[in-house]
Formats: C-alpha cells, sequence, structure tokens
C-alpha cells in the first residue's frame, strides 16, 4: 500500500515537471517552391471536354487563405451551366460510355491515375496554396491518395462481375457529385473514380474556396483523351450546387460535407427516384487507455485532430483519457503542441497550415468562446502566427462536459476537447453519445481490448493504436448522422451500380 | 505554347536530307547488328552456365538466333536466385506490385513493333502477332488490376461461435515453375506469369522451346519495369530435359503446366509428390478465351491462412 502511494506521488510529480521550450534555435524556412506551376487567371467550366464561359458571365476569386490574395477566378455555373453540363454527361453516358468495352474504361482510368503521378507536384502545390494545407500533406496523403483512387478503381472497371457475385452489375447513369473543401483533390478522385470505373457519366460540382485542382483534373482529362462530356466541372458555390441535386435528369447524387447540408439534399430528393450517398460531419471518439503506449497515443492524437488542420469528417475530436493516465498524458499532449509549427502551408516543417476560409475561421473562434463559457478550461501553445491570412492556433479543452457544446457539435478545426472516464461501460457510452458516427479511435496495448471496443463503437471507420489512414481499397463513411453509403473499397462501387440478376 | 510546353514542329523536307545527307552511302553497306538471345537469372542476362546452345532456323532454313540450351544447374541457379527474391516481393504492398505490372504493361506497348516483328520471324502472320501482343499488353493491365483486388474477393472473416475475430486471408505459395506453351509463345507465357507474380510468387519459367524469341525479348521488358530482380527468372531449352528438375527440385513450391503433354504433366504429378509441390495445369485450347482471364489464375498459387484473435476486455 505504502508502495503504491510512493509511486502516484513520484507520478504525480513527473507530470507537474514541465519542459521548457523557449531557445534561441529556430527552423529555417524550408518553402516549397510554386514557379514549377502553371495557373490561368481566369477558369471556366469544363463541360463536354471543353473550358466554356459560364452562361450569365459571373466569376469569383479564389484566394489563398495563408495571404488572403487572389490566385484566380473561377467560373460561377449557374442552373442553365448545370443544365448543360448534365446534357453532356447524359449524351456521353449513351453514345459512348455505356457503350465501349469496360476494359477500355479501365485503361482510360489508368491513364489519368498515371498522369496525377506525374503532375503530382504540381497538384500539392495548388492544392496547398488553394486550400491553405501543409504542402508535407498535400504532397505524401491528398494527391498520392488522389491518383492511388484512379488506379484501384481502374482495375474494377472489367471485374465488376466479381464485386457482385451472383448479379451482373449495370451503371446507373449520371451523376451528380458535390465535394468539400478540405481535401479538393482527393475527394474528387473518391467521387469520379469509382462512378466512371462502374460506367456511369459525371457533373462535378467543386467548393467554392477550392476549386482549381479539380480544373487541374479536368487539363488531365483532355491530355487523357477522355471522352467530351464523361466527366464535366462546374464551379459555384451552394446554389450551384443545389441546382444539381434539383435537376431531374441526374440518376444519382453523392454528397460529401456537412450533416445540415445532408439533410437538405436528402429532403430535396424526397419523391424522386435518385440514388444518393452523403458523406457528412463527424465528432470522433479516440479513446486512450491506461495500458495503452503513451507515446504513441500522443502522436495518434496530434494526428487525430491537428491533421489539416482539423478540417476533418473523421478528425478525433473528443479524446477520452482513461483516469489513472489522464494527467501524465494531458502534460505530454500540452509539451507536444509547444512544437507544433503553425504557418505558411508551402513551408515543408509547417505541421499546421491555414484555416481554409475567414468563414471557417469565425466559426472556429466562436467555439474557443463558447468553450471558455460553458466552463471549459482552454490551452493554446505560444507559437507565432504570420501576420495576414486565417490561422488558429492548436487548442485543448479541459474540464469539458459531455454536455457541452465543444464536446457535441463539429468544430472543423484544430481543437480537441478532452474528458476522462474510469471504466470500459462508461466510455461506450460517452463516445456513442453523439448524433455522429463516423469514425473512432482506441489506443490499448490489449488486442482483445480492441475488438471488443470497436465492435462497440457506433461508427463507420475505427483505427486502433493509429488515426486518420486511408487507403482507396478500404472503405470509408458513417453510420448514424453521419451519412450513408460507403466510399472506397469494393463496397465504394455499389452505390455506382444497379443489380440485376 | 506555353512555358512548360514544348511542342514539336515538323522539319522541312530539305532540312530532312540535308540531315542525312552522306548516311545514305554508308546504309548501302550497312551491316546489322545481331542480338544475342540470352537467358535471365536474377535480373541479369547470362548464356547458360553449360556453353551449350542450339539454332532456330527460319521457315527457309536461315538461321536466326543462337539460343542457349540451359541445364539442370542454371535451372538450380534460377531457384535461388527466385527463393531470395520472393519474400521482399511478397511484402511489397499489393499496390506496388500493381503499379509494377502496369509498368510491365506500358514497357510492352513501347516495343509492341518488335514483338510483332518477332513473331512475324518465328511463323506467325502478322495479323495474328498483332493480335497477339495487344491482347498480351491488355492481359499484363488486367492482372496488375487484380493485385489490390484478388485478397478482397478470396479473403473472409468468419463468424466462428466463439468470442473470437477469425479471419483467413491468402499468402503467396512461394517459388514457382512454370513451363510455358509453345504456342503463343508471348500470349501464353505472359497469361501464365501475371497471375503467378501479382501474388507474390517469384517464378522460374522455361520459355517455349521452338519459339522462345520473344520470352528473351520479354525479360528485357521485366528489366526495365521495376520488377526487382529474381521475382522472374526466364531460361531457354528443352522441355523433355528440364522438366523433370522443375517438377523435382526440392526448393519449388508449386508447378504450373501450360504445355499440351499428358505424358509430361503425367511425370510432373510423380515428382511433385517429393514435397507436395501444389500443381496446376493451364493449358487452354485458346489463349485469347476469357478462361485465362479469371481471379482464380492467382489463387491457383495461394495458401489461405486463418488467423484467430480473442475479442474481450
Amino acid at each position: 500500500m505504502k508502495k503504491k502511494q510512493k509511486m502516484q506521488k513520484k507520478a504525480e510529480i513527473k507530470s507537474a515537471l514541465k519542459i521548457n521550450f523557449s531557445t534561441d534555435w529556430k527552423y529555417d524556412p524550408a518553402p516549397e517552391s510554386a514557379d514549377h506551376i502553371k495557373l490561368e487567371k481566369k477558369y471556366d467550366l469544363f463541360i463536354n471536354g471543353k473550358f466554356v464561359a459560364p452562361k450569365k458571365g459571373k466569376y469569383f476569386e479564389t484566394i489563398n487563405p495563408a495571404k488572403e490574395t487572389k490566385l484566380a477566378e473561377v467560373a460561377e455555373g449557374t442552373e442553365e451551366d448545370i443544365d448543360t453540363a448534365v446534357r453532356a454527361a447524359r449524351s456521353a453516358y449513351e453514345k459512348i460510355w455505356s457503350k465501349i468495352s469496360a476494359r477500355e474504361r479501365g485503361k482510360y482510368l489508368f491513364r489519368i491515375a498515371r498522369i496525377m503521378q506525374e503532375k503530382a507536384r504540381e497538384l500539392a502545390v495548388i492544392e496547398s496554396l488553394d486550400s491553405g494545407k501543409p504542402i508535407r500533406e498535400s504532397k505524401t496523403v491528398d494527391i498520392p491518395l488522389a491518383a492511388a483512387h484512379f488506379f484501384y478503381n481502374a482495375g474494377w472497371a472489367d471485374k465488376l462481375d466479381y464485386a457482385f457475385p451472383g448479379r451482373k452489375a449495370h451503371s446507373i447513369g449520371v451523376a451528380g457529385q458535390i465535394i468539400p473543401w478540405n481535401f479538393p483533390l482527393l475527394m474528387a478522385a473518391w467521387k469520379i473514380a469509382p462512378a466512371l470505373a462502374a460506367g456511369n457519366t459525371v457533373v462535378l460540382k467543386p467548393a467554392e474556396t477550392t476549386p482549381l485542382t479539380a480544373l487541374k483534373l479536368a487539363e488531365i482529362f483532355q491530355q487523357a483523351d477522355l471522352p467530351p462530356g464523361v466527366v464535366n466541372i462546374v464551379t459555384g458555390a451552394g446554389a450551384t450546387g443545389a441546382a444539381l441535386t434539383r435537376h431531374p435528369d441526374i440518376d444519382k447524387i453523392a454528397f460529401t460535407g456537412s450533416t445540415d447540408i445532408g439533410k437538405l439534399i436528402m429532403k430535396s430528393l424526397v419523391g424522386t427516384n435518385k440514388k444518393y450517398t452523403l458523406e457528412l460531419g463527424g465528432k470522433s471518439a479516440n479513446i486512450i487507455f491506461e495500458d495503452a503506449a503513451l507515446d504513441q497515443a500522443v502522436e495518434g492524437i496530434i494526428n487525430g485532430i491537428f491533421f489539416n488542420q482539423g478540417h476533418v469528417c473523421c478528425a478525433g475530436s473528443r479524446l477520452y483519457v482513461q483516469e489513472s493516465i489522464a494527467k501524465n498524458l494531458i502534460r505530454k499532449l500540452k509539451d507536444r503542441m509547444e512544437t507544433l509549427i503553425v504557418g505558411d502551408p508551402l513551408d515543408k516543417n509547417t505541421d499546421i497550415g491555414a484555416i481554409n476560409s475567414k468563414a471557417q475561421l469565425e466559426k472556429i473562434q466562436s467555439y474557443l468562446t463558447i468553450g471558455i463559457e460553458e466552463g471549459a478550461q482552454r490551452f493554446q501553445p505560444a507559437c507565432d502566427l504570420p501576420k495576414s491570412g486565417y490561422w488558429c492556433r492548436p487548442t485543448l479543452f479541459t474540464d469539458v462536459a459531455q454536455s457541452h457544446r465543444i464536446a457535441q457539435e463539429e468544430i472543423f478545426g484544430p481543437v480537441l476537447s478532452v474528458q476522462t472516464f474510469r471504466t470500459v461501460e462508461e466510455v461506450i457510452e460517452k463516445a456513442n453519445n453523439t448524433p455522429y458516427g463516423l469514425a473512432g479511435g482506441v489506443w490499448t496495448d490489449k488486442g482483445a481490448k480492441v475488438f471488443s471496443i470497436t465492435s462497440q463503437i457506433r461508427a463507420g471507420v475505427l483505427w486502433a493504436n493509429t488515426y486518420n489512414k486511408f487507403d482507396p481499397t478500404a472503405p470509408f463513411g458513417g453510420y448514424k448522422e453521419s451519412g450513408m453509403g460507403r466510399e472506397g473499397g469494393v463496397h465504394g462501387l455499389y452505390p455506382y451500380v444497379e443489380l440485376a440478376s | 505554347m506555353t512555358d512548360k510546353t514544348i511542342k514539336f514542329e515538323k522539319r522541312s523536307a530539305s532540312d530532312e536530307s540535308k540531315a542525312i545527307e552522306g548516311v545514305e552511302q554508308a546504309k548501302s553497306s550497312r551491316l546489322n547488328v545481331l542480338k544475342t538471345y540470352k537467358i535471365y537469372i536474377d535480373g541479369k542476362f547470362p548464356r547458360s552456365e553449360s556453353g551449350r546452345y542450339y539454332t532456330l532456323e527460319s521457315a527457309k532454313g536461315k538461321a536466326i538466333a543462337n539460343v542457349s540450351l540451359c541445364s539442370r544447374k542454371d535451372f538450380r541457379d534460377a531457384v535461388t536466385a527466385a527463393r531470395a527474391a520472393q519474400l521482399k516481393w511478397a511484402s511489397a504492398t499489393a499496390y506496388n506490385r500493381g503499379q509494377i505490372l502496369y509498368r510491365i504493361a506500358e514497357m510492352l506497348e513501347a516495343r509492341r513493333t518488335q514483338f510483332i516483328e518477332e513473331l512475324v520471324l518465328q511463323g506467325s502472320t502478322s495479323e495474328a502477332a498483332q493480335a497477339e501482343v495487344e491482347t498480351s499488353i491488355d492481359r499484363l493491365v488486367y492482372f496488375a488490376g487484380w493485385s489490390d483486388k484478388y485478397q478482397q474477393i478470396f479473403s473472409s472473416v468468419n463468424p466462428v461461435a466463439s468470442s473470437h475475430f477469425n479471419f483467413s486471408i491468402l499468402e503467396p505459395t512461394g517459388v514457382v515453375g512454370l513451363l510455358a506453351p509453345e504456342e503463343n509463345s508471348l500470349l501464353g507465357l505472359i497469361s501464365a506469369l501475371a497471375p503467378i507474380i501479382v501474388g507474390g510468387n517469384s517464378c522460374v519459367l522455361l520459355a517455349s522451346g521452338s519459339k522462345p524469341l520473344c520470352s528473351v525479348s520479354f525479360a528485357e521488358v521485366l528489366n526495365s519495369s521495376d520488377v526487382p530482380a529474381g521475382v522472374v527468372n526466364i531460361l531457354t531449352g528443352y522441355r523433355k530435359e528440364l522438366l523433370s528438375h522443375f517438377s523435382s527440385h526440392m526448393d519449388v513450391n508449386a508447378v504450373v503446366y501450360a504445355g499440351d503433354s499428358d505424358d509430361e504433366f503425367k511425370t510432373i504429378q510423380q515428382n511433385a509428390v517429393s514435397n507436395l509441390k501444389r500443381i496446376i495445369r493451364f493449358s487452354p485450347k485458346n489463349w485469347y478465351s476469357p478462361e485465362c482471364e479469371s481471379p482464380y489464375r492467382i489463387l491457383d498459387c495461394q495458401e489461405t491462412k486463418t488467423t484467430w484473435h480473442p475479442i474481450g476486455n
């Protein structure tokens, strides 16, 4: 007993220690050069294989959120443009894409994947410029994964009979796809690749703050000689997306974005026969048990919430720490947060880039205030922030209650709320106490516990002793109000086919 | 023209003729450089250690090439190389293996005229040769596509009646010996080889004895396609002589027989017993037929591994 008390005291002293990070030593800037990229001043809509001016002649600016400077002007697609695009997609579907052999369809996708790989660096730089994400992430995650999605789905084109044994898979027709701003090119790949592999044609609406890589992808389609109309890209904001979902000649809607908009879309589809998949918000639990490897767990927590500035639908934004290790873990976590570099997205050392837009920054900031008003303790490291641009320090809230808004609502920023738990039953209860069900993480040394916990969490993707891992072969998508349908893997093809005997 | 684009412009006829002035004379007396057809072991191109050869002749009786007549020792060297390469090849990601198979297709496409010529030299009509090369390229792409999918088709999570997470996955059988068919020397070889290597096996193969040219040239394609050394080893020689070695070597895990002789197959069956080699007979009547494109060809050279893992607190 005495020994235990002694040990506990020792642990307390240890957890009170704090590493002093103040030093004269600083990283030199290591910016990725943007000389290699080629951006037009103005981008038109990509319809029927060509860039065409929007019918109403309106354009909007897409800006670099790290500098608040204009990158390019982009066409604002209206209802008329959507109609032209859908007609082009319908005609390409009927005359070409549903007629050519599955093998040739696949070979087009392989070509696209290869050209994406060839242009990977340019795409990565543009992605970071347009979205604010660190170049390290766009170079090692976004772009290679996007190409990999095309490569993976390319192979499925002539193998669909094996994906749906006992049934004959037919294409559906024209898919309308609306994608978010957090992983612009990757989301375009997630959507377009399986749709084309299964024999459908596409009208894609990129997010208004990050349209550039989708338009570069359009150039890649041209270079790959993809038949005109097979993919059409109509840029614009919410109204453009709404026009796409409303269009009567769309057979299937695929949407990734917020749960609120997802519900609006679902409502707008009432009374139609359109198929749909929705990949929506989340408030995922990352659960740390006392038997976890703590240093690895700290890295996992950091990656879980601060990857891509926390603009990740499956971010591990609710941290649940077993009480016995909470003090120690939170100290380690704060120490680690002190070392994070916030700044220039093009700098290779940057951990946290710019917040994607002013509106998003304001939303995150409102939660930073709400957290304190609700009685939580806020911690932010004392890192420097650039003068212009949209920035948010990595933030951690302790003393959080399950009922707090920062523990219930999706913030979509680098903000982590921490709660503690004592028993397995308690943490399962808390983790599942949310309308969302996208993802979750479990950290423990015990394999048996991993499977026990993951089977009790009501969510579509579970990571054990890792977090935020993605692969074209692995299905992704949510339970409950995080959406319906899966993207990736064999399951990701299912929403894009009609099965017949 | 943008700063990121270089546009080729057609040279004028006068420029062109100036450029080749003087070449004309040399051309009339120019002697072709003949290719030495060698074998392929561990990423290198040696001749047979035995020093033996056999001569291929055209229909008109003209000598085309002196081809290595491989010995038992060559085969054993090839198996050593294949064994050394296999584990690393199997542990490459499925995505990586798929990319490499696709790269083989790219390289073959780039050399299609060479392969068409070789097939014609060995008796094909040019139409048939073109069809054979094109189908071969597409077949490689087909199997490249399976690299990260066959596991999804054949693996399973098994709902056992106890508190266990139980799953079965495929693992490559190991070193596979392949006896390629005599006819369709390119398409047959590729159809049999692609499913073996896409599944993470390494391979020692004996090329068509009567039409070995494409097989040797295919080794050059493999050599420039990021296929690690030793993953595919290509021998030339007499099947009669090497058959028993292929089927009796104790470090070969499976033999794929793509020939059409029942007697030869029986010899393989007999010899395979020594170390329980898996025997696969893959002798389709038509190498263009759909039966040549199937994930079950990959399954032929795979083992199933079942893992039990407890579930509980």
